[in-house]
């Protein structure tokens, strides 16, 4: 059956609204899943640790604005957010977190290592710069395979001072890979300011010596980062080789559930969190939705993520049993494509 | 490439024709390594391999850890990977990414996805190379979990285990000694190829047990014939696969025997014959007759020296006193 599409979204995804309006409640949702998950924290609901992206939303929003859903994205310990933007469901990344049967990964990766192959969205990532050669070898997979796929790759300014940086771009370079390589540069290696470890003042200026393009974006504005990254990975789709974008941007949390953000002034803070993505792109919004409508949005997306939160608190415990199970792939467990059936 | 079905050809030519059979069968299978085009792998194995697939075998930049992690990629995508490691000792340089990813993946994620990759290590000493370029590291990788690690000692094994391993869905360790590749034996292209996890009896024989891998079964094999001309006659298992360890065939034999010995090149802390004497102890205690003797390596650095060397590895006569250490608990 046809959809009907309603004269006002008609008129409204004419003038670019609608996707406008669709980044806002993707930000809203990744904004408010972390508000809940910091609030579980503080009520002792949740174990181990996270990591936050409050304050980032712009740069997962704004780069899956530009992507397909048969692309490939790398994400790393910060990423409930990418995993959100790539349309993962809250309800299944609450029951992971909870440590649930129900979650993507049966609750058994959790947090940093929430992998959901069939959005081919290649995990979450504990190690920091750990997903950047993944995300190099499907570059490299796309390549071989001949189609005109891209795989993203998010990674944090800390990353780039890892082996795994430079060997990853180095080789999608030679190889002319189509992986777009999206620093979240938010200033801070942990507690670490970047410009205290590191030899360059931006990440972009790395990639330079790879011959790998590079661009810098204000990354608290999710309009600036989908227009860059409609650029950069349709020209990384038509196989120009491989991109970098840095984002600079911020996180209002501390690194983790226990940080307690001494290493940088609380004057600071304010003045990122005057440049609120969220805000911005609301008002962003406003330009083509009356205010009512805002307002229906923000309690829409609330409800939702409550809603996905008592879903994902009802399922069933991973089962301590199960617990042994499952080290190995089976032979018959997983057939990838190609698998050869016999010598 | 068609070849005979019955053919004694080297340890090297084995592997060879292992890659050469997966990559000419399927399209989904890359083979990654440094130096494997023109050069056709520092030890020879890869040949004219890149001429024959050129777009799947890949001669990489000297960047491990980021072709271990591209290989995790690749796997993850619907490829099966191998990964010439030139000497097992630059496998420290991907540790993280066989240790955290490969090995991980499929357990983390739910069993969404595993990671089908096999790394080739070429190892081993008694060559004079030294401390970097001479270690057998499989110690270190028996406490991995979602890892298997074979270190076949034959030239029919060697074909039948790469093969086996490639079509594993699972990351496999594939531990080729640098002294077997010259080593020429019968093979047979009809070989039943099982699942990687089965020792072989290599030489029958009730007195005592001496169980080894890879180049160690040669050594074990020298020694039970020194022994037998003694008296002593030997049943020496070669492990093949030393994860899973085959350790009901280990069992079986010192139940018959009463006596072991463990034979490796490696680090006797934490080694294989540290694995496969615990599981003993556990399983077959009533069964035990005598002292049980590990030989291996001490725990010190491989000098580059020759005659330093081979005061260090193992070598036939350090298995033979063993042995008639183990017939008594003097």
């Amino acid at each position: 059956m046809r959809q009907k599409i309603k004269p006002v979204e008609a008129a409204l995804a004419a003038a670019g609204a609608l996707n406008v309006v669709e980044m806002y409640k993707k930000a809203l949702t990744i904004r408010y899943f972390e508000e809940k998950v910091d609030w579980l924290f503080g009520r002792g609901k949740l174990g181990g640790t996270t990591h936050l992206c409050i304050g980032q939303e712009a740069v997962p929003v704004g780069v899956a604005s530009a992507l397909r859903a048969d692309d490939y994205m790398v994400s790393t310990h910060r990423g409930h957010g990418h995993l959100i933007a790539k349309g993962g469901e809250p309800a299944r990344i609450f029951a992971e977190l909870l440590g649930k049967s129900e979650g993507y990964c049966k609750g058994r990766g959790g947090t940093q290592h929430l992998c959901v192959m069939g959005l081919n969205f290649l995990g979450t990532n504990g190690i920091t710069g750990g997903g950047i050669p993944i995300a190099t070898g499907a570059g490299l997979s796309i390549k071989l395979s001949g189609d005109d796929r891209v795989a993203v790759c998010f990674f944090g300014e800390g990353a780039s001072n890892q082996g795994t940086f430079h060997e990853s771009l180095n080789m999608a370079s030679v190889w002319k890979l189509p992986v777009v390589y999206v620093c979240e540069n938010n200033m801070y290696a942990m507690s670490t300011r970047f410009a205290r470890i590191s030899a360059s003042d931006d990440v972009a200026a790395r990639a330079g010596a790879y011959g790998i393009e590079a661009a810098i974006v204000d990354g608290m504005d999710a309009l600036k980062v989908a227009e860059l990254a409609g650029k950069v990975v349709g020209r990384v789709r038509a196989g120009g080789g491989p991109a970098l974008i840095e984002a600079k941007t911020y996180r209002f949390c501390g690194h983790s559930k226990s940080d307690p953000r001494t290493y940088r002034t609380r004057e600071e803070e304010e003045m990122w969190k005057g440049k609120d993505p969220i805000k911005r792109l609301a008002a962003a919004a406003a330009e083509f939705i009356p205010g009512s409508e805002i307002e229906g949005i923000k309690r829409g997306v609330l409800a939702m993520i409550e809603d996905a939160y008592d879903a994902a608190e009802k399922g069933s415990d991973s089962s301590t049993d199960a617990a042994l199970d499952g080290v190995y792939a089976k032979r018959e467990d997983i057939v990838p494509q190609g698998n050869i059936q016999s010598a | 490439m068609e070849y005979m079905q019955r053919e004694k050809i080297s340890y090297r030519k084995a592997i060879y024709r292992a890659l050469d059979r997966v990559l000419g069968s399927d399209e989904k299978v890359v083979f990654m390594g440094e130096d494997i085009s023109e050069y056709g792998g520092a030890f020879g194995v890869s040949a004219d391999l890149y001429r024959r697939y050129p777009s799947r075998v890949i001669s990489t930049p000297i960047s491990e850890g980021s072709v271990a992690g591209a290989a995790v990629g690749l796997s993850m995508t619907g490829y099966r990977v191998i990964v010439e490691i030139m000497f097992m000792d630059f496998i420290t340089l991907a540790m993280d990414q066989i240790i955290n990813h490969a090995a991980n993946i499929h357990y983390m994620y739910g069993g969404q996805v595993s990671c089908p990759i096999v790394i080739r290590a070429p190892a081993g000493g008694y060559r004079g190379y030294g401390p970097s370029h001479s270690k057998t590291l499989e110690g270190l990788f028996l406490g991995i979990p979602g890892l298997k690690i074979v270190a076949p000692s034959t030239v029919q094994d060697a074909w039948g285990a790469l093969i086996s391993a490639i079509y594993d869905n699972n990351p496999v360790l594939f531990i080729e000694h640098k002294l077997l590749y010259n080593m020429e034996g019968e093979i047979d292209l009809d070989y039943k190829i099982g699942p990687i996890g089965r020792a072989r009896i290599a030489r029958e024989g009730a007195d005592v047990t001496v169980v080894s891998h890879s180049y160690g079964t040669h050594l074990s094999m020298r020694a039970a014939q020194e022994l037998s001309a003694q008296g002593i006659e030997a049943e020496v298992i070669d492990l093949v696969s030393l994860k899973p360890l085959d350790i009901g065939a280990v069992a079986a034999s010192v139940e018959k025997t009463g006596r072991l010995v463990t034979v490796e090149e490696g680090d006797l802390s934490g080694g294989v014959g540290a694995e496969v004497v615990s599981r003993v102890v556990e399983d077959c205690l009533p069964y035990i007759d005598g002292r049980i003797v590990r030989v291996g390596k001490p725990d010190v650095p491989i000098p580059a020296s020759i005659m330093a060397e081979s005061r260090v590895l193992p070598g036939v006569d350090d298995i033979v006193d063993a042995a008639k250490r183990t017939l008594s608990w003097e």
